[in-house]
């Protein structure tokens, strides 16, 4: 059913969230908040060098300490042939898992785990990780893109041959794939611009970030059946990788969703949890693990850091005619940075005849790249918005009209395949043109920004059940961990299809062996799949219950309707009866067929792609280089916001932590390549005193493909900001900045060198 | 080394506790109280994922031993509600959705209420610069912010 033109009386209000008094009140149960009796904690022992072959690990002075329980390296791991996985978001290969997870010949970043204790105090783990000797060959290393992909780089790993280009490379590269995009004819699109412009940008890793350490309680049993209690995107995700790298059955683990403390792609994959289950299978304890703040940023996935250069050519009308990109993107220790959609988002916001593609997917020793909110996206659009504002510039044109006139509409086929339909873009555009903020007159010394930003967002596969309680109340339970509102988004469309009030549906999360399978929350996925799930279970239920009404009344069931939550006579054909709810319905249930539930499985297709575009003004101090964001409005397409508060907080929370990467935030490390500030006071995430309210703004174009019109949300809000401060700061000071992060040493320097 | 005798009172009530010498006070909560509400983000005193109240001051309770702790007053996040009845504050966070994953919720809330207790009418800035110390992934700290002046508002009983 859709429901987008019907009234809604749920859909679209702002309830109190299911979850909220556990998690004002500090009851709610994340990952580190759990023990299990007569459980031992586990630690692990990561490398101090950037890149080191490991000789030997010698374990016998640890294992002699009282106390300790149970050690293990790579040699208590099974090899893992090479293999895609789907199992996260982006691809992933379970070799290269396996070999982040615990390093075995060599280790290829500083905080590579090679070794994890258990003991029966965190001090003694402590002191049993220090005992392990490990005797290294230090090997040279290499952090930066365009370093590791020179001539007579350090190479990390010799079986390496760059893919997608031709003739097949017969020597081992840091480069592991070469992926290209081509649409018309670019270099004959630059023949006929008028104007041509180019642009050279860099940026920094930056981290997630989350507030949550990964964390996890472990108990492996005699019989190898195994739970996993921990924190993390998708506990479907953690069964799957923790199976495979352990060569378990998955019917074997039960992996059970803690509350997640923040995620934003960095808990699509696993660190710790089969190092807690090797642990604790040699140990015969539960093994509670969870990292440091300091293991967060050493030894988990911060995004590429990359170099991206474009080149667009437009008519003197503001028409791009061509455009070109090259993108190098760093991946960290193994293969799979987002360099493919960081490839296709640069330019799927354009109808642009002749475009040309080129990307770089490169290892260096670094963490493992994870996702990172629209993964590659933000990076792309930074140098690409970057530079449209710079066309604009050139050719007196106002940014808006710029990006109006080149906008992608509905039947715009993109360089890397789809034709984009049911986009809002226009419509994202035309309440930018509208807006306040960006009518009203600049204050003296301040800045204005302009830019936009596009995500797929995707569906995929997702489970969900309606339970109608013996009350009539209402217990849909999904396989999606909430991470930032779903169980309201999930609860809210479950009591709009029942006709209920959304409290009277209470939404939990379902573990793996209590729900159908479920993909992970990341892709901006879960309102959109999850919720089509949970929508179609909710219409089951509807079904079954006006067949147990027509039962009752003795009448067809295409003589009854279902209404704000009660089943009635359709019409006075049917027969005069009194309206049957579900307190009813639930209360006779027994003697109309049973227990009243559904559970529905989806493979969503259609998500939904999203547009947004930021208005930022900004002022920049003159003698510290200090970049101050005044005012920010954040303006998104949305499909249909289901629970309006949460849509703005996602798009408000992306857009700080865009700026955060604008400004501040940046991997920085020293010449032995290791990271100098892998703790929240050196790695300057944005504070509330950092960041104004950020205005955000819901524009509703609906989405066919979903029940309600949803569309993705949490992803898109991450894309615009950098372009949009920087294009701020070049409208305060003439200055191009196309260095991440702004921060005030680099302000200070341009300024200094501009005079 | 011996474990230490620490007598204290925590969220109004008398308590009593063996800890090490080198445990911190959050550590001392959470894995010898069992109050995991604090939550541990960073342990540097960076976050305030962690934040108390000890006789009237907020903290960070990362950086106090549990040994400090003796004859003091201490309140958690546990101790903010008065039994079923939510402090303005958690009420207000909830109706302005100011949290979305939640983990850094207790130590705003707490933060919230060092701040209020202190100054019932905090300027927008002055609140941004309070809180300073909480640092919020998911928000922004838009919602936050409009839940801290919403709950001022209340709690000087201009609203509801």
């Amino acid at each position: 059913m859709n429901y987008i033109d019907s009234g809604l009386k749920v859909v679209g209000t702002r309830p109190i969230r299911p979850d909220g008094v556990e998690k004002v009140t500090g009851r709610a149960v994340f990952a580190a908040d759990t023990r299990s009796a007569g459980m031992v904690w586990g630690k692990v022992l990561r490398s101090p060098h950037a890149h080191a072959r490991i000789l030997s690990i010698d374990t016998s002075k640890a294992a002699a300490l009282p106390g300790v329980r149970a050690i293990v390296t790579g040699a208590d791991f099974p090899n893992i042939a090479s293999e895609e996985a789907f199992v996260g978001e982006g691809p992933m290969n379970f070799r290269d898992l396996s070999l982040n997870v615990i390093a075995r010949d060599k280790v290829l970043y500083e905080g590579h785990a090679l070794a994890a204790v258990a003991a029966t105090t965190q001090a003694i783990a402590d002191e049993a990780l220090s005992l392990i000797d490990v005797k290294y060959e230090v090997l040279p290393h290499v952090i930066d893109v365009e370093e590791a992909m020179a001539e007579g780089a350090p190479i990390l790993h010799d079986d390496m041959f760059t893919s997608g280009v031709s003739p097949k490379p017969t020597k081992p590269s840091n480069i592991a794939k070469v992926v290209t995009f081509k649409k018309g004819d670019a270099e004959a699109g630059f023949k006929e611009a008028d104007v041509i412009v180019e642009g050279r940008y860099t940026t920094k890793p930056v981290h997630q970030a989350y507030i949550e350490p990964h964390a996890c309680l472990v108990t492996y049993n005699p019989d190898g059946q195994t739970t996993i209690h921990s924190s993390s995107q998708g506990h479907f995700m953690v069964r799957a990788y923790t199976a495979k790298l352990l060569g378990l059955e998955m019917s074997d683990i039960r992996a059970i969703p803690a509350e997640i403390g923040g995620g934003f792609g960095g808990k699509t994959l696993v660190y710790l949890e089969p190092l807690a289950v090797a642990l604790s299978r040699k140990a015969g304890k539960s093994v509670k693990m969870q990292m440091t703040r300091e293991e967060v940023f050493r030894g988990s996935g911060p995004t590429s850091g990359a170099t991206v250069e474009v080149k667009i050519g437009a008519k003197k009308d503001g028409t791009i005619v061509a455009a070109k990109q090259v993108l190098k993107y760093q991946a960290g220790a193994f293969a799979g940075s987002p360099i493919g959609p960081g490839c296709m988002c640069g330019f799927a916001m354009y109808d642009l005849p002749n475009i040309d593609v080129v990307g770089y997917d490169v290892v260096s020793n670094r963490p493992k790249v994870a996702a990172y909110r629209a993964p590659g996206a933000p990076i792309t659009s930074f140098a690409v918005e970057s530079l449209l504002d710079d066309l604009a510039l050139k050719l007196g044109i106002d940014p808006l009209t710029l990006r109006e006139k080149n906008a992608a509409k509905n039947g715009t086929k993109t360089h890397y395949g789809p034709t984009h339909q049911n986009i809002g873009f226009t419509a994202v555009l035309d309440a930018v043109k509208s807006h306040p903020h960006w009518k009203t007159p600049l204050k003296p010394g301040q800045g204005r920004g302009l830019a936009a930003g596009f995500w797929f967002n995707i569906g995929g596969e997702s489970s969900a059940s309606v339970h109608v309680n013996e009350d009539g109340s209402v217990t849909a339970a999904t396989g999606s961990p909430d991470i930032g509102g779903s169980r309201a988004s999930i609860g809210m469309m479950v009591a709009e299809a029942l006709g209920v009030s959304a409290e009277r549906v209470r939404t939990t999360v379902a573990d793996t062996a209590s729900i159908g399978f479920t993909h992970v929350t990341g892709g901006s996925r879960v309102t959109f799949a999850t919720g089509m799930a949970a929508t179609q279970a909710a219409e089951k239920v509807v079904e079954d219950l006006k067949r147990r009404a027509a039962q009752t009344w003795e009448i067809p069931v295409e003589a009854v309707e279902w209404k704000d939550g009660k089943a009635y006579p359709a019409g006075s054909n049917a027969g005069a009866f009194e309206p049957l709810d579900l307190a009813t319905l639930a209360l006779k249930a027994a003697r109309t067929g049973g227990p009243i539930q559904a559970e529905v499985s989806v493979n969503a297709q259609g998500a939904g792609a999203g547009f947004g575009a930021h208005i930022c003004d900004v002022s920049v101090d003159k003698e510290t280089g200090q970049v101050t964001i005044e005012r920010y409005t954040a303006i998104q397409d949305v499909g249909k916001a289901i629970h309006p508060s949460y849509v703005e907080g996602q798009i408000q929370g992306g857009a700080a932590q865009g700026i955060g990467w604008a400004l501040n935030e940046e991997y920085i490390y020293n010449d032995k390549g290791q990271l100098e500030n892998p703790g929240f006071l050196d790695y300057r995430c944005p504070v509330a005193s950092d960041v104004p309210m950020i205005e955000a703004v819901l524009v509703e174009v609906p989405n066919p493909r979903h029940p309600f019109g949803a569309r993705g949300v949490g992803e898109v809000p991450i894309v615009p900001p950098m372009a949009a401060v920087a294009n701020a700061i070049r409208s305060a000071t003439g200055l191009r900045m196309p260095d991440l992060p702004m921060s005030p040493p680099k302000v200070r320097a341009a300024l200094d060198a501009a005079g | 080394m011996a474990k230490q005798y620490v007598s204290t009172t925590i969220n109004g009530e008398s308590a009593e506790f063996l800890c090490e010498t080198q445990q911190t006070l959050l550590d001392v909560l959470r894995d010898v109280v069992g109050l995991t509400g604090s939550k541990e983000g960073c342990a540097s005193g960076d976050c305030g994922a962690c934040s108390v109240i000890v006789d009237g001051r907020l903290v960070c309770s990362c950086l106090m031993l549990g040994v400090e702790a003796e004859g003091k007053s201490i309140t958690t996040i546990e101790g903010i509600a008065q039994g079923e009845k939510l402090h303005p504050v958690q009420q207000k966070f909830l109706e302005h959705a100011a949290l979305q994953c939640g983990f850094c919720t207790p130590g705003l809330i707490v933060a919230t209420k060092a701040l209020l207790d202190e100054n019932p009418n905090p300027t927008e800035t002055e609140a941004r610069y309070w809180l300073a110390g909480n640092l919020c992934r998911c928000t922004g700290y838009d919602k936050v912010i409009r839940a801290v002046m919403d709950a001022a508002a209340v709690m000087r009983g201009e609203t509801v």
